[in-house]
């Protein structure tokens, strides 16, 4: 699909914000896929509560169930990222922190991404 | 001149400030923006336990038990219960962004009384996700 960005934005690169309407987008996107995922997810977590490590391992290694366990994850991480993107630059206004702590939180979001769908990866070849 | 502090371009001068939380009265449209926000950031450690426990369950009976001996306890059934209604207040209110979003409810008093709305709803969720479980009607996908 080709971009939706203008040749001008393209060109410039930055605003008064360093970017367009990407970020506000994404974290409403995001938004709407977690309604469904996290219903499912409470319904997944209700189901099973209180039994044990035999049920947790079969309900997970069912392929449909680890999609969407690895969707819900993933894109959990993602909205969070977004979500402190926007408490970072609210609150942090020396440049240097301010880059430090929104590369720390890339790095942490994308680290436990990658952690989950591994996990879930290996819970199917238990 | 010193009465126009613009053209001095000093670093203490004192520019006019858009008003900020210590100059509203507290109303609850802006106590649940806040909420918003700390419930999303109290839902990112949230986020790093499901890496946890996904983590832990794939290591096997003892992983699994490693994290249940932290979960399973009242502490961590406290904390649980935190994320649980830090979930469900982010969930409902995050519905009312996005009505807004879409141009509804953006009226003053539609806004506070669907912020009073999701205060009371999510409150009543946490609690019924957690008497839902104990009173042994989870455990449905043994």
């Amino acid at each position: 699909m080709s971009s939706l960005e203008t040749p001008l934005h393209k060109v410039q690169g930055l605003g008064a914000s360093h970017s367009g309407t990407g970020h506000f987008w994404r974290e409403r996107i995001t938004s709407a896929a977690l309604i469904p995922l996290s219903l499912w997810f409470a319904y997944a977590m209700l189901g099973l509560v209180g039994t044990n490590e035999v049920a947790v391992v079969s309900f997970l290694a069912h392929p449909w169930n680890a999609i969407l366990m690895a969707a819900f994850a993933v894109i959990s991480f993602y909205h969070l990222s977004l979500g402190l993107q926007v408490v970072i630059d609210d609150y942090v206004h020396t440049t240097g922190i301010k880059l430090f702590l929104l590369l720390l939180v890339r790095f942490v979001v994308i680290a436990a991404s990658i952690s989950c769908v591994f996990a879930l990866i290996r819970i199917a070849a238990l | 001149m010193a009465d126009h502090p613009q053209e001095t371009g000093a670093p203490a001068t004192r520019r006019p400030m858009s008003p900020h939380l210590s100059i509203y009265r507290w109303q609850v449209t802006m106590l649940a923006s806040i909420t918003h926000r700390v419930t999303g950031a109290g839902l990112g450690l949230g986020a790093l336990v499901l890496a946890w426990w996904l983590v832990s369950v794939s290591n096997g009976p003892e992983g699994y038990g490693s994290f249940m001996d932290y979960a399973d306890t009242p502490l961590g059934l406290l904390i649980l219960f935190g994320f649980t209604w830090a979930l469900s207040f982010h969930f409902l209110n995050g519905i009312r962004h996005l009505a807004w979003d879409m141009g509804y409810g953006f009226e003053k008093h539609t806004a506070a009384r669907t912020g009073s709305l999701v205060y009371v709803l999510s409150v009543v969720l946490a609690l019924g996700v957690f008497a839902f479980a104990w009173t042994g009607h989870g455990g449905y996908l043994q």
